[in-house]
């Protein structure tokens, strides 16, 4: 870890891994507990043509464009989805896979005919991000980052995703007292005043938000189980919601770097030279902890809700 | 490219091409009719997270098959192995549902991305041993018909064969426990089993349609046309007809297209293809759809 490759090759990855998962995992305590965990899987998927229009307009895969388009293309999805759910009395699972479905291939189909894929942004990204390119070339060791040439050089997400989960974090902090009210007890919540269906959808355009900065260090479908696997471990261990928010930071943060880690160096252990898909790990990993904490987790079977 | 797409569409572009695109065209036909019963089963996003949970299955198969000294390229063996780890999905699924207090959309989300991610490190792992064979392998994600075997278009051919035919044979059961169970269960069917059923068959219609579409879209065939045919009638017999034919048509059409140009990967071409045939039952159908209320002043009239 004294080594200057570490702070080139793995510091990056590993703090955007980590940011993404949190940034994912702070929504996604809210989405579970609302019984809206598939809002995260279809906006994962329903942001992937924002982006790609985006991206095509700024050439950059982060940014205050890519995070617009991301919005606009889940409230879009939101509201195909309620148009199906209301005109077609479509039931509320069909809808949400309908138009994520639908929205993920045609944002596929303009990777594929715009040429973007030759670029920056290939369809492999979308499935499985690219965490591992994510390097930081001007590192020379740990003394890089109290320098500011080098620091000029800093794959661009990591600052940007910084940035994604500090304002998340600022904004469920911000507005937790609504959050919580209407995620327990919504008829209360009406009538202290607050607007719950605003909520819901200020909700999912977090979602959106954490789900485009999860996209660029892992791809959309990965970004899923960082919504769903750490806030759902926490939910196993404890009824209190702060300690449940707590919980899933660390059990993200866990889950990124085991997954890193083990993606990366896991093969050498075994004598192998292939790296593995570090996403894909990420992902295994927080499955892992899941299914523990579903075996022996103290508070697996009680529910009040 | 009009030319090669209306070639391709009239089956003039070669045995092959005919052959895939006919075996494409039994797995819509299938994926449609099954999606009646599951969308009326609400089950929809279920089978989303099996067909997610292929991926991990996909690859041991591929293992497996290399292992015991083939190519690791039989469809067969390779659905097999999807069949496995999507089952093992589905009972993941329902022991998180059973046994803790998970809802079931987090159990659905949990076993899909995971099972997914699983996949993901498998076929990297894959990827450093035989590349070219592996190639094969990554268009089990978003469906490849290019360079498909003989052998793999019959064998989707006939696995979307088989699976039509047993859906119709059920039809009747299946339609009346997926509209009232309780119901059904006091007319004395079995319906756990035919539960149970339903879940086999559209277990066996997404490992069959993934070389064609992959395992992302594979939910959106079996969804979206049922979804369309609502729009023209309320009649149980003749959604799932519709649906058949609106699922069969998006494939066969998709096909061709995919064909017919570059960088038109099938999956989301067949998925395209399928909802733009939804967004028009959306807006004409005279069931439910946005000109409904015409169709009634008409038929008052």
């Amino acid at each position: 870890m004294t080594d200057p490759a570490f702070v080139q090759l793995s510091l990056p990855p590993i703090l955007i891994g980590t940011l993404a998962a949190i940034a994912c995992a702070l929504p996604g305590n809210f989405l579970l507990l609302r019984r809206q965990a598939m809002v995260g899987d279809a906006v994962s998927h329903a942001v992937l043509p924002g982006i790609v229009v985006a991206f095509l307009l700024t050439g950059q895969a982060t940014g205050p464009v890519v995070l617009f388009g991301a919005v606009a293309a889940a409230l879009l999805a939101v509201l195909l989805i309620e148009a199906l759910r209301r005109f077609g009395r479509v039931e509320p699972g069909a809808a949400m896979a309908v138009v994520f479905s639908t929205m993920f291939a045609a944002g596929v189909v303009l990777i594929e005919q715009s040429g973007a894929g030759a670029v920056h942004l290939d369809v492999e990204h979308a499935l499985m991000g690219n965490l591992e390119s994510l390097i930081w070339f001007d590192a020379t060791g740990w003394g890089s980052l109290v320098d500011p040439v080098a620091l000029a050089g800093l794959p661009l997400e990591l600052p940007r995703l910084a940035l994604a989960a500090a304002v998340l974090a600022g904004l469920m902090l911000l507005f937790w007292r609504p959050l919580v009210l209407s995620t327990f007890d919504e008829t209360q919540a009406r009538a202290a005043g607050w607007p719950v269906g605003l909520i819901g959808l200020g909700l999912a355009a977090a979602a959106a938000v954490a789900a485009v900065a999860a996209f660029a260090a892992v791809g959309a479908i990965i970004a899923i189980a960082m919504f769903v696997c750490p806030p759902a471990t926490a939910r196993l261990l404890t009824d209190r919601l702060r300690t449940q928010v707590w919980l899933s930071v660390g059990f993200a943060t866990l889950a990124a770097v085991a997954g890193y880690v083990l993606a990366g160096h896991g093969p050498g252990w075994f004598g192998a030279s292939q790296a593995l898909s570090a996403a894909g790990m990420i992902a295994t990993v927080a499955g892992g902890i899941l299914a523990a904490a579903a075996i022996i987790g103290p508070r697996r079977r009680q529910s009040f809700i | 490219m009009m030319e090669l797409f209306l070639q391709a569409l009239t089956l003039r572009a070669g045995y092959n091409a005919a052959l895939v695109a006919l075996g494409a065209t039994a797995f819509g036909l299938a994926a449609g009719l099954a999606g009646t019963f599951l969308t009326l089963r609400r089950r929809a996003l279920v089978s989303d997270a099996m067909a997610h949970a292929t991926l991990p299955g996909v690859v041991l198969a591929f293992l497996a098959m290399v292992a015991l000294g083939g190519e690791g390229r039989a469809l067969p063996g390779l659905m097999a192995g999807a069949a496995i780890t999507a089952g093992l999905g589905l009972l993941a699924v329902d022991a998180l549902t059973a046994r803790t207090r998970l809802p079931e959309d987090a159990a659905i989300g949990a076993v899909l991305s995971v099972g997914f991610g699983l996949g993901i490190v498998l076929l990297t792992a894959v990827q450093g041993m035989q590349a070219g064979q592996q190639a094969g392998l990554q268009g089990f994600l978003l469906g490849s018909t290019a360079g498909m075997l003989r052998a793999d278009a019959l064998t989707v051919a006939l696995g979307g064969g088989a699976v039509a035919a047993v859906l119709v044979a059920l039809r009747r059961p299946l339609t009346m426990v997926a509209f009232d169970p309780g119901h059904a269960a006091m007319l004395g069917l079995p319906v756990r089993a035919l539960d149970l059923a339903l879940m086999a068959l559209v277990l066996a219609i997404t490992v069959t349609g993934l070389r064609i579409v992959g395992v992302v879209l594979v939910v959106a065939l079996l969804v979206i046309p049922a979804v369309a045919a609502r729009f023209w009638t309320d009649r149980a017999g003749r959604v799932g007809l519709l649906a058949a034919l609106i699922g069969g048509g998006a494939a066969w059409t998709g096909v061709a297209l995919s064909a017919a140009g570059p960088d038109l990967p099938t999956g989301p071409v067949v998925v395209l293809v399928a909802a733009a045939a939804l967004v028009l039952s959306f807006v004409l159908g005279p069931a439910r759809g946005v000109a409904a209320p015409l169709w009634r002043r008409g038929a008052a009239g």
